[in-house]
């Protein structure tokens, strides 16, 4: 996925990848990638119910507002969704179409 | 969900100088002690 | 529920971790002591079956209950696990109930059949365990011909088209002259490299004065180690060598009742595999409860996630990165828990193993008994006493019949 697109997540529609379990714990969850055998620390309750969410909503942003994430930390979730993307926990929306 | 006013501790501080790796941290599978 | 602990919020994974958590990340799985190799270091003395070894249906219950705990992956041992008859079907099954499985074998079983199997079945991964990149030094400590099998069921995988499997090797000081042999063999079957830590476990008690790395050498891996970053796998076995300088990819944490613990071929839940003693064992899932009982409620475990004090080690500069080392390595080397690593790399180690100190006797052997026709060379030479003290061959007095003792197992 370019940059130049991660750039604009915020925009953008996700999900969980169908490949990742999502663990809760008392500090957020575990999240892990069966295929590529990544696994992720989700360390906010909110960042974990952002990721449950996320398919259902039209673009990321209001993912975050539904989940409660004040403005002045999107920028700080977006980067973290970003890291997710790179390592195929969530992917684009337009993808899943397709596949 | 939460509402907006339940902030969480760092709130309090500066919430622009929240970074991705506040929210998330990538481990190797095998990255754990204990399993050979 | 594991008891609450105080958890502080966000924070970094290490301070959550030691805390335990309601499941196991992913644990290791010994599915039968019986092993047709006899290697000199086995850290679970294994060689017979267990006659009270779990049932097809019991296992199945296991599998059962950690997809309801959501444990990710499991490391699937023994003995040699697919020895079992029944390894194939319980492979499936934990895979059909998204129970990820890599299984750790010496490659006996990996026919060409099987790997095409392999091949086509997600989420497994097959660890082949190798500890010599040539056959001199692996079946020195694994018996004649295990160097070939291993090879071989390397090749099957290849062959077959299965991708990336892992070589485990377990370091020791006959071995180290050759990592970057073992890098070429892993990449010449298109496999990974996992370099892991000898620890004086099981048989491995009996052999580790002679067998583990020297000062030198452990300075030798952990630059090999830094060098190669993460094309080469530790199962973060080394994290007593960040006292080095830097960490090493991985948690550098003891996972020992926190994230990881072992299930024995019985049932028996310890602390983790290199631990397989009395003084580890949680429970067994058996009991009333079953695995989730023993590992959110047992004793031992909730003392292992009480935040544990350094000791002795506290007060250690490189306290911080090396956590005071590794605790099976303590226990079985008759150190202090609280104390320095036998191998610390300060040498507060050495100067502990110097002072006085009780070996603990083992609670469990499974080795069988009488040399094997595959008994290392290394036990066969262990096993006699010196034929004179001018002889220079280490092979002086060596006789190819075995004799009647049991070796170093008794």
């Amino acid at each position: 996925m370019p940059d130049v697109l991660l750039d604009r997540i915020l925009t953008q529609a996700w999900a969980l990848s169908p490949s990742v379990a999502l663990r809760p714990e008392p500090f957020g969850a575990l999240a892990y990638h069966f295929g590529n055998r990544k696994l992720t620390f989700l360390k906010r309750p909110e960042l974990v119910q952002v990721v449950r969410v996320l398919a259902e909503h039209p673009d990321v942003r209001s993912a975050l507002v539904a989940a409660g994430v004040p403005e002045s930390q999107h920028a700080a979730y977006g980067a973290a969704l970003r890291g997710l993307a790179r390592t195929d926990m969530i992917r684009p929306r337009e993808q899943e179409l397709a596949s | 969900m939460t509402p907006t006013e339940l902030k969480t501790q760092d709130d309090s501080e500066s919430a622009e100088d929240m970074v991705a790796e506040d929210l998330i941290e990538e481990v190797s599978i095998d990255g754990m002690c204990g399993v050979y | 529920m594991t008891a609450v602990q105080e958890r502080p919020v966000g924070g970094s994974l290490i301070d959550q971790f030691e805390l335990g958590l309601d499941a196991p990340i992913c644990l290791t799985w010994e599915l039968t002591y019986a092993c047709n190799l006899a290697c000199a270091h086995c850290l679970s003395s294994s060689g017979k079956r267990d006659p009270r070894e779990l049932s097809t249906a019991q296992c199945e219950a296991v599998i059962d209950e950690l997809q309801r705990m959501q444990v990710f992956y499991v490391n699937i041992g023994g003995g040699e696990p697919t020895i079992r008859p029944d390894f194939w079907h319980l492979l499936a099954y934990a895979v059909d109930h998204q129970v990820g499985v890599k299984f750790s074998t010496n490659g006996v079983r990996i026919t060409p059949e099987r790997a095409r199997v392999l091949a086509s079945t997600d989420y497994v991964d097959v660890q082949i365990s190798l500890d010599g990149a040539t056959a001199e030094v692996n079946d020195y400590v694994r018996g004649t011909g295990s160097y070939d099998t291993a090879l071989t069921a390397l090749q099957n995988l290849q062959d077959a088209g299965f991708k990336d499997a892992k070589i485990s090797v377990v370091c020791t000081r006959e071995n180290i002259g050759q990592l970057d042999e073992f890098k070429a063999l892993a990449d010449r079957y298109g496999a990974t490299l996992r370099l892991t830590r000898l620890r004086p476990s099981g048989r491995g008690a009996d052999v580790w004065d002679e067998l583990h790395p020297l000062p030198a050498q452990q300075k030798v891996l952990y630059d090999w180690l830094m060098a190669h970053g993460e094309d080469v796998l530790t199962g973060d076995s080394f994290f007593h060598l960040a006292a080095f300088g830097e960490s090493l990819p991985g948690l550098n944490l003891c996972g020992a009742g926190r994230v990881v613990c072992l299930i024995d071929p019985i049932g028996d839940v310890y602390a983790c595999p290199f631990a397989i003693h009395d003084s580890f064992l949680a429970g067994n899932l058996l009991d009333q409860g079953g695995f989730q009982r023993v590992w959110q409620t047992s004793e031992l475990f909730t003392e292992l996630r009480s935040p544990q004090t350094g000791g002795a080690c506290a007060k250690c500069t490189f306290y911080d990165t090396c956590r005071g080392g590794c605790m099976a390595a303590k226990f079985f080397t008759g150190l202090p828990l609280d104390g320095p690593d036998p191998e610390c790399v300060q040498g507060y180690g050495e100067t502990a193993l110097a002072g006085a100190r009780t070996i603990p006797a083992a609670s469990q052997d499974h080795s069988r008994s009488g040399p094997t026709r595959n008994q290392p060379v290394m036990l066969q030479l262990m096993t006699r006493p010196p034929v004179s003290a001018c002889a220079q061959s280490p092979l002086a007095g060596f006789e190819a019949a075995p004799s009647s003792q049991n070796g170093c197992c008794s």
